[in-house]
C-alpha cells in the first residue's frame, strides 16, 4: 500500500506493509535518527513524535495510521535554523545528560504546551511521567518546560 | 603492541603542534604497552584538539576536560574539539568508570596544555625576535608586553609546522586563583547536538549496504539449545540467516523485518535446574562465599566487646539492580579482509578492541573502535557483548551489521549490581561511644566498606567482589554506578543510625561525636544547614534521615525528608540535600548535574528497583515491571558543592548515589519507627518492618 503524509512539513510517501511501525520507518527509510528506540513497547517515550501536533509513541504506531497526517520529529522542530523555545530552554537549563531521551522529552513537552500553555508543576509532572530518563535530569526538564512556556507566545507549532 | 604506531599516528594527524606523554606519566595505565600517549594538538587553523580514550556518556567530561584545556592553554573554550574513545586516534585508556576522568586524566591534560603553552610562547619570542619575558598571552594570542600591537596567534605559529614534543618535566601550571574558565559554569559542548536530534549514538550510524541483526536468545541463563527450525524465517523476503555455533541470527536491511523473521524461528532449549529466587539468594550467597579479605582493622575486637554495655548484631540485604540505560547496548561493525571497524556504545573502547581482535583472530591494531555518544552507561557498558556479536556477524555476512539489543536483551544480559549482604556486630558503652565494629560484606565488593568513624576496635572483611564467584549468582553481575558503595553505605549508615536510636541520641549528633575527619564534619554540617536539620525523635512528623560516606576521595553527606503512608506502605521522598566535597571543582554546573542525577537515580535502588528472577530466568524484561524513578517520584533536590580548592579534583559521577539507600531507610525509620534491613524498600518490605515493631 502507499501512504502519503507530511513529514516535518514536507510531503513524504511510504510503500509496502502498512503494519510497520512508524519508528522504524523514520529511522531506516527516512534516516531521521533523532527519534530513538528505548524499549520497543511504548513504555519509555524515547520514540515520541507528534502526529497532528499530538504526542505519540512511534514504536506503537502502524504506518497505515499516519495517512494524510502531519508528522513532526525532533529534526523538524527548529525553523530556518532558529531553535524552538523548548530547545533553547533545554539548553539553558542543562536539562539532559546523555541526551538519549531528550528528543522524546522535548516533543512530549511540546504537545503538553500546545494543550496547556501554562501548566503547573503538577501538570508537567503528570504529563511527562511516562517519559523515562535514567540520568536523573528530571528536575531540570521540569524547569526547562517552565522556562519555555511563556516564550511560546501562542505558537501553534 | 597494544597502542597505535607513533609514526602512523603523526601521519594521520597532519601538521601542527603535538604534545606527547610517555607511559610513565600515565599513573592510571600501568599496563599500557604502547610507548606514548598523545594528548593534544594545536592545528594549523589554531583549533585545539584533545585526543582521549575516555567516552562521553552523559557525565559531561566532553565539557569539563575542554575547560581544563582551554584554561591552561589560554584559548577560547569553543576553539577546543574533543576526540573521544576512538582507538585509532586516541591514546590507550583503561575505560571510563570509577569517577576518575577528571581526577586522573585531568591533571595530565593540564600539564600537556601547559607544555604546549610554553612551546608557543617560545616560538612567538623567536618569531618576533624578542626575549621570552617580554611575551604576554591572552585568548590564543601572544603579544609583546611593551608593544601590544606586535602580536601573533597560535594558528599562525602552528602553520607549516610539525612540532612534536614529549612531556618530560612537569611544566609550571597556572595558579587556580587566576582561572577564568575552569571552575566557572559553561554551557555543555554537546548541548546543541542533543537538543536538535543531531547527536549521533551508535545506533544512528549508517553505512551503505548495512543490515540489522536480531539474535536468537535462550529463555534463561545456562539454557542449552536442543533443536532449532529456521525454515519459516528463511521464507521471509530479504532475511538472511547466519549460524555460527550457538550464534543464530537473522539479518535484514530493515530492523523491524529482522525482528519479525526472528519470531518465526522455532527453538527448543534445555533449561538447567536452578531454584534461586530473590527470597533464598542471600542464604545461598552466604553458603558459597569465599573467605574474606581483611581490608582494615585496628585495636582488638574482644577488648571492644568487653567494654561494651550494649551489643548489636544485624544483617543488611540488597537485591539485584539493573543499569537500564535508555540506550541499549548497540554496535555497528564493518569487517573488510583483515580489518575491523566498530562503532560501539562502550565504556571500554580499548577493551572492546581487544575482545573483537580475539574473536576475529586479528591483531588489535587492525581493529578500530569508534565511540559515538553513549546514551548512558552507569557501569553496564563496561560489558561489550554486543560489540563482539556485531563483529562476528559482520565477518560472516560480509557486510556491515548493526546489533542493537532490544530492551528485553538489555535486561537479560545486564551485569547487575549484585545481590549482596552485610553483617555487622557492634557495641556501645555507657557513654554512648561505639567500642567495637565487626563488619563483613559478602559479594558487594570492598569499595566504601572501610569505616571512617572513630572506633577504637574495628575490623572490616570483604568476601567476594561485585563480579561474583563461580556458582554465586545465576547470571552476570558487575560494577553499577558507585559499585559496592551503595550496599556498604546502606549497611554502615543504617547500623550507625540504629545505634544512635538505641542510645537515644540524635543521629547527626551521634555521627559528629564519632568523627574527627574535618572534611566529613564539614559536609555534614553543610548539609545540615541547607536542610535545616532539627533533632526529632522517631517516630517523628519530620521523617528526616541522614547518611554520609567517602567515595574514592570524595566526601558526601545526604539528608532526606520522607512521607510514609503506613496503610499502603508507599514512601514519598519529598526532599533530598546532598553536600559534596570533591576537591577542586572544574565545572560547577556539571558537578551539580551529576550530584542531582545521582540523587534521582538512587531513588530507584532505594525504593523500587530489583530484578525478579527464578534461577537464570530474568522475569523483569522491560519498564512495565521494572520501575525506574520517574517524574512523579521526583523530590526537591538540592546539590551543595563544598568548595575545597586545596585538594586536587576528585570524582563526581558516582559519590552522591551511594548514600541514597541509607538516607531514605533512615528517614523512613525517623518517620515511622520501622527499621529497614533490605533494599529496595517496597511497600511490602516496609509493612513487614513496621509490623515487626521498633
Amino acid at each position: 500500500m502507499e501512504i502519503d503524509f507530511k513529514l516535518n512539513q514536507k510531503p513524504a510517501r511510504l510503500k509496502g506493509d502498512g503494519e510497520r511501525k512508524l519508528l522504524w520507518a523514520l529511522r531506516s527509510d527516512f534516516g531521521l535518527t533523532g527519534t530513538k528506540c528505548g524499549c520497543g513497547m511504548g513504555l519509555c517515550g524515547a520514540c515520541t513524535v507528534l502526529i497532528n501536533l499530538e504526542a505519540f509513541r512511534s514504536c506503537q504506531v502502524p504506518v497505515k495510521d499516519i495517512k494524510g497526517k502531519e508528522i513532526l520529529t525532533i529534526e523538524g522542530l527548529a525553523e530556518n535554523g532558529r531553535l524552538h523555545p523548548l530547545q533553547n530552554a533545554f539548553i539553558e537549563a542543562n536539562a539532559f545528560q546523555c541526551g538519549f531521551c531528550t528528543p522524546g522529552m522535548i516533543l512530549n513537552a511540546f504537545s503538553l504546551l500546545l494543550k496547556n500553555p501554562r501548566p503547573s508543576e503538577k501538570e508537567i509532572i503528570r504529563e511527562m511521567n511516562d517519559n523515562l530518563c535514567r540520568c536523573g535530569a528530571h528536575q531540570r526538564i521540569v524547569q526547562a518546560i517552565q522556562i519555555a512556556a511563556p516564550k511560546m507566545n501562542g505558537r501553534k507549532r | 603492541m597494544n597502542g597505535i604506531d607513533r609514526r602512523q599516528f603523526l601521519k594521520a594527524l597532519g601538521g601542527g603542534i603535538i604534545i606527547f606523554f610517555s607511559k610513565s606519566d600515565l599513573v592510571d595505565a600501568q599496563t599500557t604497552p604502547s610507548d606514548f600517549n598523545a594528548f593534544l594538538r594545536i592545528g594549523e587553523d589554531g583549533r585545539v584538539s584533545c585526543y582521549t580514550g575516555k567516552v562521553e556518556m552523559g557525565q559531561g567530561i566532553i565539557t569539563s576536560l575542554a575547560q581544563i584545556l582551554a584554561e591552561e592553554l589560554d584559548v577560547p573554550f569553543h576553539s577546543i574539539e574533543m576526540i573521544m574513545g576512538d582507538t585509532s586516534l586516541c591514546p590507550w585508556d583503561m575505560g571510563t568508570f570509577g569517577s576518575r576522568s577528571i581526577k586522573i586524566f585531568g591533571p595530565l591534560l593540564r600539564e600537556a596544555a601547559a607544555e604546549a603553552r610554553a612551546i608557543l610562547i617560545q616560538l612567538a619570542a623567536e618569531r618576533l625576535g624578542l626575549p621570552l619575558d617580554r611575551m604576554e598571552l591572552t585568548s590564543g594570542v601572544i603579544r609583546d608586553k611593551k608593544n601590544p600591537q606586535n602580536q601573533i596567534s597560535y594558528a599562525l605559529l602552528a602553520q607549516g609546522k610539525k612540532i612534536t614534543r614529549r612531556l618530560e618535566k612537569k611544566p609550571p601550571l597556572k595558579p587556580a586563583s587566576t582561572f577564568t574558565v575552569s571552575g566557572k559554569p559553561v554551557s555543555r559542548q554537546d548541548a546543541l547536538a542533543k537538543a536538535t536530534g543531531q547527536a549521533k549514538f551508535s545506533g544512528d550510524i549508517r553505512l551503505p549496504g548495512m543490515v540489522y541483526a536480531r539474535i536468537l536468545r535462550p529463555p534463561a541463563h545456562g539454557a542449552k539449545l536442543k533443536k532449532v527450525d529456521t525454515s519459516s524465517a528463511e521464507k521471509i523476503k530479504g532475511a538472511q540467516i547466519i549460524r555460527d555455533g550457538d550464534l543464530i541470527a537473522i539479518l535484514h536491511s530493515y530492523p523491524d523485518e529482522a525482528e519479525q523473521a526472528l519470531a518465526q524461528i522455532k527453538a527448543q532449549f534445555e533449561l538447567p535446574e536452578n531454584k534461586l529466587t530473590p527470597e533464598n539468594i542471600f542464604n545461598h550467597l552466604l553458603k558459597v562465599a569465599p573467605g574474606g579479605n581483611v581490608i582494615g582493622q585496628e585495636g582488638n575486637l574482644d577488648q571492644g566487646k568487653k567494654v561494651a554495655s550494649t551489643t548489636f548484631t544485624e544483617t543488611y540485604l540488597q537485591q539485584y539492580v539493573a543499569h537500564a540505560p535508555i540506550e541499549t547496548h548497540t554496535a555497528l561493525a564493518q569487517v573488510e579482509k583483515n580489518k575491523a571497524t566498530v562503532w560501539a556504545s562502550t565504556q571500554r573502547p580499548f577493551g572492546a578492541r581487544d575482545e573483537v581482535a580475539r574473536a576475529l583472530n586479528l591483531p588489535p591494531e587492525n581493529v578500530r573502535i569508534i565511540t559515538p555518544f553513549l546514551g548512558g552507561g552507569f557501569g553496564g557498558k563496561n560489558y561489550n557483548g554486543q560489540v563482539v556479536e556485531a563483529a562476528r556477524l559482520a565477518r560472516l555476512a560480509g557486510k556491515p551489521v548493526q546489533v542493537a539489543w532490544s530492551r528485553e536483551e538489555e535486561f537479560f544480559y545486564d551485569t547487575f549490581q549484585p545481590a549482596a549482604l552485610v553483617q555487622i556486630e557492634s557495641g556501645l558503652n555507657g557513654s554512648n561511644q561505639i567500642t567495637f565494629w565487626d563488619y563483613r560484606v559478602y559479594f558487594a565488593g570492598d569499595r566504601g566498606a572501610q569505616i571512617f568513624y572513630a572506633i577504637p576496635h574495628h575490623r572490616t572483611a570483604s568476601h567476594g567482589t561485585w563480579w561474583g564467584a563461580p556458582g554465586a549468582h545465576p547470571f552476570a553481575t558487575g560494577p553499577w554506578r558507585g559499585p559496592a558503595s551503595n550496599t556498604n553505605s546502606f549497611a554502615r549508615e543504617s547500623h550507625i543510625d540504629l545505634m544512635a536510636a538505641k542510645a537515644g541520641v540524635d543521629p547527626l549528633t551521634f555521627r559528629l561525636a564519632h568523627l574527627s575527619d574535618k572534611r566529613m564534619r564539614r559536609v555534614l554540617e553543610s548539609a545540615a544547614t541547607t536542610f535545616g536539620w532539627l533533632p526529632a525523635k522517631a517516630p517523628s512528623g519530620r521523617g528526616q534521615g541522614v547518611a554520609c560516606g567517602i567515595y574514592l576521595g570524595t566526601y558526601i553527606a545526604t539528608m532526606a525528608e520522607v512521607e510514609v503512608d503506613k496503610q499502603s506502605g508507599t514512601i514519598k521522598v519529598k526532599r533530598v540535600v546532598c553536600a559534596q566535597d570533591m576537591g577542586q571543582i572544574i565545572n560547577p554546573e556539571g558537578a551539580r548535574m551529576q550530584v542531582e542525577g545521582c540523587m534521582m537515580m538512587g531513588l530507584g535502588y532505594a525504593l523500587t528497583e530489583e530484578i525478579n528472577f527464578r534461577g537464570g530466568e530474568i522475569r523483569d524484561r522491560n519498564f512495565n515491571t521494572y520501575e525506574i524513578p520517574r517524574f512523579s517520584r521526583m523530590p526537591k533536590i538540592e546539590a551543595v558543592l563544598v568548595d575545597n580548592p586545596e585538594i586536587p579534583s576528585q570524582g563526581g559521577g558516582e559519590p552522591a548515589i551511594t548514600c541514597m539507600g541509607a538516607v531514605i531507610a533512615n528517614a523512613v525509620f525517623n518517620a515511622t519507627g520501622a527499621r529497614i534491613f533490605e533494599l529496595p524498600i517496597t511497600p511490602e518490605r516496609f509493612k513487614k518492618a513496621l509490623a515487626k515493631g521498633v
